[in-house]
Parts: C-alpha cells; sequence; structure tokens
C-alpha cells in the first residue's frame, strides 16, 4: 500500500515537473512570466484540478475492492 | 478500466476548460472584463445542479413507481450531489457579484431564488434523517423531493425571467440568460458547453461513489427484500 501512494506522489510531480519543463523550452525562458504571469495561475489551478481527479480515482478504486469483496 | 472512459473524459473536458478558460481571448462586457470567463466555472455549476435534481426526481418517481430501496439511494444521492453544486454556485456568485455588482448579495432575484431552493433541499436531508422507519423514509423523501423540485425549478427558471435581475434574462431582456446572441460569443461557446459536460460528469461520478457506498452500507437490508 505505501509503495502505491509513493507512485501516486511521484507520478503527480513527475507530471507537474514536465508542464513546467515544456512551457519553458518551447517558447522563450521568461513563459510561466508573460501575459500578466497568467500561466502561473493556469498552473495553479491544474495543479489542484488533477490533485482532486487523483484523489477522486483512490477512493473509487477502494470502494471498487470492497465491493469485490462481496 | 471497466466503464471508466467517462471519469477520464472528465478530466479531459475540465482540463480544456481551465486551459481554454483562463487564456482564450474573451469579448469586454462593460465592467466584467475577464470576469466573464466565470461563465466556464460559475454558470456550469447550476446546469449540472439542475441536471442531477432532475435525476434525483426521476429515481424518487421511480420509487413511488417500485418501491426499490435502491431508488432512495440514487436520489438521495444526487440530491446530496446537486446541493453541493448549489451552494459552490452560490459562493462563487457571491464572489463574482462583489466585483460585478459591488456587493456580494444584492438581493437579486435569481441569489433569493436559489437561497429559498437549497433551504427546501436542506429540509429534504433534514425529513430524511428525522424518520427511522426505512421504508417509511424513503416514501415520504420521495414524495417530498417531487414536491421539492416543483418548487425549486420555477424559482430559479421562471420567476427571475419574470422581474428584473442582475443576472441575464430577467425582465425585458431578449431569450435566455447570458446563452443568446451577442451574450456569448463563438469563441466562448466553444468552452462552454465541454465545461457544462464536464462539470457535470465530474458530479455525476461523486454521486456515483456515494452511491455505492451507501449500496455497501445498506447491504443488508438491500438482501432482506
Amino acid at each position: 500500500m505505501p509503495n502505491r501512494i509513493r507512485n501516486f506522489f511521484l507520478l503527480t510531480f513527475l507530471l507537474i515537473g514536465s508542464i513546467a519543463t515544456a512551457q519553458d523550452t518551447n517558447v522563450n525562458e521568461g513563459f510561466m512570466r508573460s501575459n500578466g504571469k497568467i500561466y502561473v495561475v493556469l498552473a495553479v489551478c491544474l495543479t489542484i484540478l488533477i490533485g482532486l481527479f487523483i484523489y477522486l480515482f483512490t477512493i473509487d478504486r477502494k470502494i471498487g475492492k470492497i465491493e469485490d469483496k462481496q | 478500466m471497466r466503464k471508466n472512459w467517462w471519469k477520464i473524459l472528465a478530466g479531459v473536458l475540465l482540463v480544456y476548460t481551465f486551459t481554454a478558460g483562463l487564456l482564450i481571448k474573451v469579448p469586454s462586457l462593460g465592467n466584467l472584463k475577464e470576469t466573464i470567463r466565470n461563465m466556464f466555472f460559475h454558470v456550469p455549476m447550476w446546469f449540472s445542479q439542475i441536471i442531477l435534481l432532475t435525476t434525483a426526481l426521476v429515481y424518487s418517481i421511480k420509487y413511488l413507481r417500485k418501491p426499490d430501496l435502491r431508488f432512495d439511494i440514487y436520489a438521495e444521492a444526487f440530491t446530496k450531489t446537486g446541493i453541493l453544486m448549489g451552494i459552490l454556485g452560490l459562493v462563487t456568485g457571491a464572489i463574482w457579484a462583489t466585483y460585478a455588482w459591488g456587493e456580494p448579495w444584492s438581493n437579486d432575484p435569481k441569489q433569493i431564488g436559489v437561497a429559498i431552493a437549497l433551504l427546501i433541499y436542506f429540509a429534504y436531508l433534514v425529513l430524511r434523517n428525522a424518520i427511522p422507519d426505512i421504508d417509511k423514509r424513503a416514501r415520504v423523501s420521495a414524495v417530498y423531493n417531487i414536491f421539492a423540485y416543483f418548487i425549486y425549478l420555477p424559482l430559479i427558471m421562471i420567476l427571475p425571467r419574470m422581474v428584473e435581475s442582475l443576472h441575464p434574462g430577467g425582465k425585458g431582456v431578449e431569450g435566455n440568460p447570458a446563452l443568446n446572441g451577442s451574450d456569448l460569443d463563438p469563441m466562448m461557446r466553444i468552452v462552454f458547453w465541454p465545461a457544462v459536460i464536464g462539470w457535470t460528469l465530474l458530479a455525476t461520478w461523486i454521486t456515483t461513489l456515494n452511491i455505492r457506498l451507501y449500496l455497501i452500507r445498506d447491504k443488508n437490508l438491500l438482501h432482506a427484500e
């Protein structure tokens, strides 16, 4: 079980990291600071959204396991 | 991945909503400025609430036609998520109103309407918990839910359009609130409808989690039938 949790954290950090670096290299070095730093807001919102979805999926799987046991 | 595709679709649509919703060029209307983007976040709360509560209504009617406790569980779960979306819609609306209308609560007909509607649905939850007998609770709740729905709908859809309102679509305004003609330009339309679907799917997912939980909790009652 702890393995799974660790994997989720790893995956989350990798995701966030890849988003950030992909944006930085694709355009110019000031991408995150362009357009009134709106991309920072976007990164925050997407992090929350992805975090919530990962959480929902874990709950979904936990309930699924209990259902299978019955 | 059994029957999980629509959960992933919800995620994809919402990531699209957030990305496009924050980045597309929006028309500058009056003093709304950038806050028009709230169309992708505040308004879908109400769309999904209407869809969820309508689903709850269907299950309540189904229960009355055939008293299966599962229908009662479905109705309860859909109503609960509907209430959640209503609270979120009300709070986000108050935040938006602070900067668009000058104060969080201006006794706008729609604000009053949804406040009353939410109180009616709170009473649904109180009523449920007040009846210890399971079958009686299910039956009374189903009847009350039907009653609540047909007060809720006029309160949010009809009454606000008959009086002057700060919301779009009040008296003296043509067409549907914010969805007609120049109010919603084509660029916003291609974000708005995916946003509605995405938020509704997310709310439905949360509802199904609750339903599965209740089905496990009440499995003894369900098998006893």
